[in-house]
């Protein structure tokens, strides 16, 4: 049997084997780095991968060679089963600037005094003699950036696999790593770890259905490979109801990735029990790879079918606005309530993504879906990281402080966080002057042109409802005073503590992109047009 | 009916050259009080010991710029005396283009001369009038801020600049006539004039709306190339909304009631901003359109009735008020309705009305500052039947006020009697049925002027013994006397017709239309109605006893005079009830309906979370549950279209 070497591009995939390298690499210095040194290598190695995967994502994407007549640009790499084009680069380098706010939120110790947001040991049993000693001697995980890197590097091929099993292998890749982050807090461990087990057993039930569903669709076009499957869904009419549930069981394994009813769940458990870091890294950057992948398989592998997948869409869509919308009015927890937050806006950007159209229904120079969809990914992104980063520093003397009772007054005790926060919640409410405006104008105006008016009047109700919710927290902040505790004395109020340049530089990037992109949205808008489309 | 179609073919066309040499100095002229107002509201206590030197300094260093402007325009040739300066791109949105422009040419250098020297007259005798006050930097900050806004009007390029002044100068006197915020008719006062002013500041937004999109611009340069490419029409339409403007900042029927109101604002306030300069911005306005006016002779036509009956209805006021500064208030009125008759007159009239504006300003502001200098030698008391006699104890501010009321009521030689003389003239020359009004607004000024001068500073004593009348000091009688030498001369204006040459190259020349009657058969008429009105306020007043309070069995004529001819019932029966009734209305509805509708919807959108929320119970076997109750409704939903 011969044995032909397959051809890798290397050029075009460093940025992907960078980030997976320096992972391996962080394994490495786990093993042999002594202890006292392990994390400042650890930081400084994931940093410099990520910021060397985003230089090299730059220099990709200036080079990538026009395909299609110039409406994509890009090629197929390692034998077709990565596609680096357009939207790949977009969403790399999306995903690398969110993950390098995440590294910067693992990396902050001053709010613990002096330890990291994770647990010394995972091992260590909570509440035994063995916890304490851990805790005394102040070690930590210091893994927790080997598993962020194997996280991205996954989030990176998942929405740049031009083939099912490739698709699936990239969805483990970015999802392990994250079940064991969620369990790994320092405080209130149980809750931590019963979230990664949730989640865990909930992503696991899911992957099943993604890889039956593989099956399924395999079974229907004899191929992986997503340009062979819109192939043969352009010309069979044999099998459908092969093809049509294989489409519905992967969807759900997508939909269960990026939190849409009904496969919400697990979201708000998580994002509650899970390190807030981590919660940061995960809410931001997993919608955008998820989403990245959404797209590809539902545009290029099942594009020419758009009318079948269509509807389901719409009802999925309208549902998790519903849901996302009005169950976090009545949450109580400023990270519950930000989850539900995160599940209505898996709704609207489902909104956008049911707003394709073929090419000769777009009006000259109109908004593409994809393109509002990138753009609504890194208002997204943006606020969302941001939004847990300033959760991370409202603290009382039990660590985060995150029921909202305790937030009374925040804005006139530190005035310039709370106006912070006020301006992601504002953002994500899409008031005007914010990047989130802009964002929900971009997916309303692609689904409204694309026909679906019930979806988008949907989205608006549940855009004023949700209003309602962010709101309440700026008046909480700025003009309620704080409730008086059981015994008649003012209860206890969260007060924030003094980060390191870390995480204050995080919130500050964070703020300054949610106003500039708010405020001048063209430099943005036009980097997700240049993208251009799918490589088919 | 009145018409003018054949002068409507001559209108100039602005062509400003780029300002260069001395012109480069024109931002400073606006920067200047600006600069001063800046200082005196941002610097905050820290400037009260020397904030009124600062204030007077930035108008008098204001006042020296234009004056050496004008001397510098006057160097040029006929054909080059008009400059334009860029400051910056402004605004920029699609079509729209506005440059922060300004424009200086024979028309604004006029109104920079009066706005900068009045101001400036005013600001150093406000030093003495508001010396007690607490909040005389603050005074002073707002003076200032008016006169920049005041000037930003005169000098913009385009009505967009235009209407920054036209808001700013709202503004200050606003913030004016309330200056004394604690006395609640002062309050009250501040708010009338804003929401009267408001209706005219409509008009002004929909003119500029209308001229946009009509012309593609606002620039003033712009549009008097095109305007005679428009329909008449929609110039009569933009003609007309900007006489809605003007009548609202020019106190003109039916916007007038605010005037007699703003009167609660200190004197000096009175003189300068409602008197000298800022009333006068709605005939600037008519003026500086004169491209779109003579191409709307229907609007024209609306501008002359308005006037007319204007100046009547002011003037009528003015005979029955005894509140000297009322009085005033009602005599500027009728003076303003005398400029816009000229301006409406079109370019016959023009340069007359400008003409009127200014020796108006040196008049009214010398008589309204010798009201001011009355009060402060009478306890602030206002009522003239409490005055009498104060001659002897203010001689000074009585023969200042002297040369304003000869100036005003028209005595030959002084400078009211060239200037309003030559709108009479033209009035009648245009249509005497106009003329003949005007000519019998001037006899009611001669009336209403001469009792003013009686009750004040002739007749017998009538104020009470522990009232001390004296001469002001002398930083208030130095402006009073500069003022007077103003009235008296400000008729050389006109000396050879050199007005009227100066502002040819703005308004255009007038074709010599013949009067009725030879010019000095008009005005000896003039001067004797005139005549008539003073000696019927010599028997009047003059020659009884004067009641200190006013009697009650008076005529029909003097209650409705007394009750500013019924504007503010007028308005009520039009406007407030109705509007307050619609507000009532919509109140109700708001509280029933849109109300009603929220809290019902918030509420069900927190219990159908509630429900929801309860779904949320923390199983994981509930969670996979739901999930895989999501499998089946995205699996049937795909099978339901497609195989259906």
């Amino acid at each position: 049997m011969d044995f032909v070497k397959p051809t890798i591009e290397y050029a075009e995939l460093a940025p992907l084997l960078i980030v997976l390298g320096g992972a391996c690499l962080g394994v490495v210095v786990e093993a042999f780095v002594p202890r006292e040194r392990r994390r400042l290598v650890q930081v400084a190695l994931a940093a410099v991968v990520l910021v060397a995967a985003f230089a090299t994502t730059i220099w990709v994407a200036t080079d990538l060679a026009e395909v299609a007549d110039g409406a994509a640009r890009g090629l197929l790499a390692a034998e077709g089963t990565i596609v680096v084009d357009g939207p790949t680069v977009f969403l790399w380098g999306l995903v690398l600037l969110l993950s390098l706010g995440g590294v910067a939120l693992f990396a902050e110790r001053r709010l613990e005094g002096g330890v990291s947001a994770f647990a010394g040991q995972a091992a260590a049993l909570p509440g035994t003699e063995a916890e304490r000693e851990v805790s005394t001697r102040g070690w930590e995980h210091t893994e927790v950036y080997p598993l962020l890197l194997f996280a991205v590097g996954g989030m990176m091929l998942f929405p740049a696999s031009n083939d099912l099993l490739t698709m699936f292998v990239a969805l483990e890749v970015l999802s392990l790593p994250l079940y064991l982050l969620c369990g790994l807090a320092r405080r209130r461990r149980l809750l931590s770890q019963e979230a990664a087990l949730k989640y865990f057993l909930l992503g696991a039930f899911s992957s099943g259905f993604f890889l039956y569903g593989v099956a399924l669709v395999y079974g229907f076009a004899g191929s992986m490979q997503l340009a062979a499957i819109a192939e043969a869904v352009r010309n069979d009419t044999e099998n459908q109801g092969l093809l049509l549930v294989g489409m519905g069981m992967l969807a759900v394994g997508l939909l269960f990735k990026v939190g849409a009813a009904p496969f919400q769940g697990w979201t708000p458990d998580v994002y509650q029990g899970a390190p807030t870091a981590v919660t940061a890294f995960m809410s931001a950057a997993t919608k955008v790879a998820a989403f990245g992948a959404i797209l590809r398989l539902f545009y290029v592998a099942f594009g020419s079918d758009r009318w079948s997948w269509q509807p389901m869409m719409w009802a999925v869509a309208i549902l998790t606005m519903v849901v996302g919308a009005v169950v976090a009015v009545s949450q109580t927890d400023v990270k519950r309530m930000l989850a539900y937050s995160s599940v209505a806006h898996t709704g609207f950007l489902l909104t956008g993504v049911l707003g394709v159209q073929g090419a000769g229904e777009l009006a000259e120079g109109q908004v593409t879906s994809l393109q509002a969809v990138l753009f609504y990914l890194t208002t997204y992104g943006v606020a969302t990281l941001g939004a847990f980063a300033v959760v991370t520093l409202v603290r009382d003397s039990n660590g985060e402080a995150t029921h909202f009772d305790r937030w009374a007054g925040l804005g006139r005790r530190s005035p310039w966080l709370a106006a912070a926060f006020g301006l992601y919640l504002l953002s994500m409410a899409g008031i005007p002057l914010t990047a989130g405006f802009v964002g929900k104008w971009a997916v309303f105006t692609v689904a409204m042109s694309a026909g679906a008016w019930p979806v988008v009047l949907t989205a608006i109700a549940s855009s004023i409802i949700a209003i309602f919710f962010y709101v309440r927290y700026i008046r909480i902040m700025f003009f309620a005073e704080p409730e008086a505790g059981p015994d008649g004395l003012p209860g206890e109020v969260a007060s924030v503590t003094t980060p390191s340049l870390l995480t204050s530089a995080t919130i500050a990037v964070g703020v300054l992109a949610t106003v500039v992109i708010g405020v001048v949205p063209g430099p943005v808008l036009d980097l997700a047009a240049r993208a251009g489309d799918f490589i088919r | 009916m009145y018409s003018l179609s054949e002068a409507a073919h001559q209108v100039p066309v602005i062509d400003p050259s780029a300002a260069d040499g001395t012109f480069s100095l024109l931002w400073l002229v606006i920067g200047l009080p600006l600069i001063g107002a800046a200082v005196l509201l941002l610097g905050g206590r820290a400037t009260d010991r020397w904030g009124h030197w600062l204030g007077t300094l930035a108008s008098v260093g204001s006042f020296v710029v234009s004056v050496l402007l004008f001397v510098e325009l006057r160097g040029r040739e006929e054909a080059e005396r008009s400059v334009t300066q860029h400051l910056w791109d402004w605004i920029a949105v699609g079509d729209l283009e506005v440059g922060l422009d300004l424009l200086y040419d024979p028309l604004s250098a006029l109104f920079l001369l009066l706005i900068t020297g009045v101001g400036s007259l005013i600001h150093v005798y406000s030093i003495g009038y508001m010396e007690h006050d607490p909040r005389r930097r603050r005074f002073f900050a707002y003076l200032n801020l008016f006169v920049a806004a005041m000037l930003m009007l005169v000098l913009a390029e385009n009505y967009v600049g235009l209407f920054l002044g036209w808001e700013g100068v709202g503004l200050a006197s606003y913030l004016l006539i309330g200056f004394w915020q604690h006395k609640h008719s002062a309050a009250a006062a501040a708010k009338k004039a804003f929401v009267i002013n408001r209706v005219g500041d409509i008009g002004m937004a929909l003119a500029i709306a209308l001229l946009f999109t009509t012309f593609g611009t606002t620039s003033f340069s712009a549009i008097s190339e095109v305007s005679g490419a428009a329909e008449e029409d929609t110039l009569t339409a933009v003609g007309l909304l900007l006489l809605l403007a003007a009548c609202g900042k020019s106190a003109q029927v039916p916007l007038q009631a605010w005037l007699l109101d703003a009167m609660e604002g200190p004197t000096p306030v009175s003189a300068l901003i409602h008197a000298a300069t800022m009333v006068t911005a709605g005939v600037y306005l008519v003026v500086r359109s004169n491209f779109i006016f003579e191409l709307a002779p229907h609007a024209q036509t609306v501008v002359v009735v308005v006037a007319t009956v204007t100046l009547l209805w002011g003037a009528v006021i003015g005979c029955a008020k005894d509140d000297i500064k009322k009085a005033l208030a009602g005599s500027t009125m009728s003076q303003i309705g005398y400029m816009m008759l000229g301006a409406g007159l079109g370019v016959a009239g023009y340069a007359f009305a400008i003409f009127h504006l200014i020796t108006h300003g040196f008049f009214k502001a010398n008589m309204f500052l010798g009201a001011g200098s009355v009060m402060h030698g009478m306890n602030d008391d206002v009522d003239m039947r409490r005055y009498g006699a104060l001659r002897h104890a203010m001689p000074v501010t009585f023969l200042t006020f002297a040369m304003g009321y000869l100036a005003i009521i028209g005595f030959p030689g002084f400078s009211g009697f060239w200037s309003k003389d030559k709108i009479i003239e033209t009035a009648l020359a245009e249509n005497w049925v106009v003329g003949v009004l005007a000519l019998l607004g001037a006899g009611i000024t001669g009336f209403y002027m001469t009792r003013l001068m009686l009750l004040t500073f002739l007749t017998s004593k009538r104020w009470k013994d522990d009232v001390h009348p004296h001469e002001s000091p002398a930083v208030m009688t130095v402006p009073l006397i500069v003022l007077a030498a103003l009235s008296v001369l400000g008729g050389v204006l006109l000396l050879g017709d050199w007005i009227v040459e100066w502002l040819a190259p703005v308004v255009g020349e007038a074709p010599h239309h013949e009067p009725p009657l030879p010019i000095i058969v008009i005005t000896l008429l003039t001067v004797a109605v005139v005549a008539v009105g003073v000696a019927a306020a010599w028997f009047l007043v003059g020659r009884r006893e004067v009641p200190l309070t006013p009697p009650q069995d008076v005529s029909f004529a003097t209650r409705a005079a007394r009750a500013d001819v019924y504007g503010d019932a007028i308005n009520d029966v039009l406007v407030v009830r109705p509007g307050a009734a619609t507000v009532r209305g919509i109140t109700a509805g708001d509280r029933t309906l849109v109300d009603g509708l929220f809290t019902g919807g918030s509420s069900g959108v927190k219990a159908v979370g509630n429900v929801l929320r309860r779904l949320q119970n923390g199983f994981v076997r509930s969670y996979a549950l739901s999930v895989l109750g999501g499998v089946l409704l995205v699996v049937l939903a795909l099978l339901a279209v497609n195989l259906a």
